[in-house]
């Protein structure tokens, strides 16, 4: 008599899925939520209190909601310029050093002119901000394209050597001469400082920045050549090649957006939360932002929202720590998780689950 | 002098001994044609559950074997979705290591601040008595021996066996091994494995040998070397010895260099590892024609059997 086995396999579409793209997101966020539940009970807290704390409680008020935008503005800059590199399979995983290097050499006019209230203060060092994290993200690219050197080795090893940079200038040469000895640089001076939006809250003209840039690299990349480049140059590198896109401009380009947007972050954060620079002035935003590129589609808008997202767990994870003796950590464990689900789900883009049936004569 | 010279053999060896554990791992991994970028996270999850082990029980073996055995469960999550569901290797090695730096530093939180019994270098009496040669040869924690050991067996069995050879073939070219009728999943499920329990016990000996405590993020970027050092080595063996001593050799110079105060800056010497890192992979990969030759060719490919 013969078997019949239902069995459950992957059939390849014939090109990927648009609304599964979109939908793994959310699926990720919301099993991340139901397995987050899983380990605060493991941990003795209750689930319904803590995911509250986490998820909700950050986008009930109002100052919840401007320090979720701030959080947001460095991951969304970070992400956007990776989305671009990861799009083009470039990995540039040293976002975190190219985001000092921008906040050290962007900060430099604020320290050196420490009483200056020149107007064009500010434009300077953003601008520099930007050269200093294309410079860093130069060195990958040039080694990259030169030597053929693995970028994501060569661009992670320049994070540690950022921090390292970073750490000896403020205990140092940078230090602020009438600072008691802790490290840190002189704080900025007022026309070195972003603006705030409204009074009492800590919203800045940074975050502005934050959410017109994806805004605006969606339109270059829509209506522009170049954005269609990126997208052969990932899926198809042997066409690419043919069509005349140049390997080692491809490089060039997505590293210098990448590292400039993530110089750019780094510093409106020394000149705007922070204002000034101390030993650490990241969370690990540079790393944060690659699961912010992924969960956002590696599209602009996509990093727009998912910067939001992430941002809102950090604080729920800050609010955590404080009502509820959470412990920080719990918020890196979630930024894994996520990433785990979302790649998971991802399968469901490009391949659908069909059911067929295996006859089997039993013997 | 001569004292000097053996403390320092000595010393750079337990710098090394780490990076020999987690690239031994991540070659294996490579040359069955996967691409694992989570070492990093392995061995910080091997640190932490390895430390915790030995906190509970006092058994120091048993925190090595917790070590490795955490690394193990670690990959295995790297595998499913990078051999099961077919995801991208790069990303999810990447978020391994998120996860891994996440985990272990909740899993640490209680274990900050405490001492465990260092795990002792071995003695064996005459024979490390020996002079000069002694305490080099015979006078080092066991786990070095482990790791010098592995390493050989891994050298003898990519070389040598039969087994050793698949795991070549799938590494090198997946569809024809499939076509063969070895199972190609299977086999990278288990180099993967390897790989994991590798960094695994990489992690623990930071943790348990080298500095005798836990602390967040405490391999500082290891496990990335380590992946650095697969290049380095062109995937053979015998040159992730050499490599790893060499790595460890910076590192005491650069630790010893800062004792002294030569006047540069700690913070100076203390990037010498990592650019170092840089400088090899750069002196490594202008060859390409070596690269080529020496990679497996269906590294960081996903692979999956028509039916």
């Amino acid at each position: 008599m013969p078997l019949e086995i239902p069995l459950l396999t992957l059939e390849a579409r014939a090109t990927p899925s648009v609304s599964a793209a979109w939908l793994s997101p959310l699926l990720a966020l919301t099993l991340t939520a139901i397995t987050g539940a899983a380990i605060f009970l493991i941990m003795g807290k209750s689930p319904g209190i803590a995911l509250y704390i986490y998820f909700i409680e950050p986008l009930t008020s109002w100052s919840g909601l401007s320090e979720v935008l701030v959080k947001a503005g460095p991951l969304i800059l970070i992400g956007v310029g990776l989305s671009i590199g990861f799009r083009a399979g470039i990995w540039n995983i040293g976002a975190e050093g190219q985001f000092i290097a921008g906040a050290l050499l962007g900060s430099a006019p604020a320290i050196f002119f420490y009483e200056s209230a020149n107007p064009l203060i500010l434009p300077l060092m953003m601008l520099l901000g930007i050269l200093g994290g294309m410079g860093w993200a130069a060195i990958p690219a040039f080694l990259k394209t030169r030597f053929n050197a693995n970028e994501i080795l060569v661009s992670l090893m320049l994070v540690y050597v950022a921090e390292l940079l970073l750490i000896h200038l403020v205990q140092g040469p940078w230090r602020n001469p009438q600072g008691w000895g802790f490290p840190g640089t002189r704080m900025f001076p007022d026309a070195a400082l972003l603006p705030v939006l409204f009074a009492g809250y800590r919203i800045h003209l940074g975050t502005i920045i934050a959410i017109v840039v994806p805004l605006l690299v969606w339109f270059a990349l829509a209506k522009t050549p170049f954005g269609f480049q990126i997208k052969v140059f990932g899926s198809a590198p042997l066409a690419a090649r043919h069509a005349g896109i140049g390997e080692k401009r491809m490089i060039w380009v997505t590293l210098m957006i990448g590292g400039g947007l993530a110089g750019l972050a780094g510093v409106i954060e020394a000149s705007s939360t922070i204002g000034q620079l101390v030993p650490k002035i990241s969370p690990g935003y540079g790393f944060t932002a690659i699961i912010v590129a992924f969960l956002g589609r590696l599209h602009p808008v996509g990093a727009l929202l998912a910067g939001i997202a992430i941002a809102v767990t950090y604080i729920g994870g800050e609010g955590a720590q404080i009502s509820a003796g959470l412990p920080k950590a719990v918020t890196g464990l979630f930024q894994g998780i996520i990433l785990f689900y979302l790649l998971a789900f991802d399968l469901l883009t490009r391949y659908r689950l069909t059911r067929i049936t295996i006859s089997k004569s039993a013997t | 002098m001569t004292e000097l010279i053996i403390a320092s053999i000595m010393t750079i060896m337990t710098a090394a001994t780490p990076l020999i554990f987690a690239a031994t791992g991540e070659l294996i991994c490579e040359k069955s044609g996967v691409l694992n970028l989570g070492v990093e996270g392995m061995m910080l999850i091997g640190a932490v559950f390895g430390f915790a082990a030995v906190t509970v029980t006092g058994a120091p073996m048993l925190g090595v074997f917790a070590g490795a055995l955490a690394g193990i469960f670690a990959s295995l999550i790297f595998g499913f979705l990078t051999l099961s569901l077919l995801s991208n290797q790069v990303a999810t090695g990447l978020a391994l290591t998120i996860f891994g730096t996440g985990l272990s530093a909740l899993f640490g939180l209680e274990y900050v601040g405490k001492t465990i019994e260092q795990i002792e270098p071995i003695y064996i009496p005459l024979l490390t008595d020996l002079p000069i040669v002694g305490r080099i040869l015979f006078g080092h924690d066991p786990l070095i021996y482990l790791a010098i050991g592995i390493l050989g067996l891994t050298a003898w069995f990519l070389r040598r066996t039969r087994a050793g050879m698949i795991l070549r073939a799938v590494g090198d070219s997946d569809y024809s091994a499939h076509a063969i009728g070895y199972p190609v999943i299977a086999i990278r499920y288990a180099a993967v494995a390897f790989g994991g329990a590798m960094a695994g016990l990489g992690g623990a000996y930071l943790s348990l040998a080298y500095t005798p405590l836990w602390a967040e993020n405490m391999s500082a970027g290891r496990g990335w070397i380590a992946l650095a050092l697969v290049v380095f080595a062109s995937w053979r063996p015998s040159r992730v010895l050499l490599g790893a001593i060499l790595f460890g050799g910076i590192t005491i110079l650069q630790l010893n260099a800062q004792a002294a105060g030569f006047g540069i800056p700690a913070s100076y010497m203390s990037m010498l590892p990592y650019i170092a890192t840089i400088v090899v992979l750069v002196l490594i990969s202008r060859d390409s024609a070596r690269i080529r030759l020496n990679a497996p060719a269906c590294l960081g490919r996903a692979f999956r059997a028509e039916r």
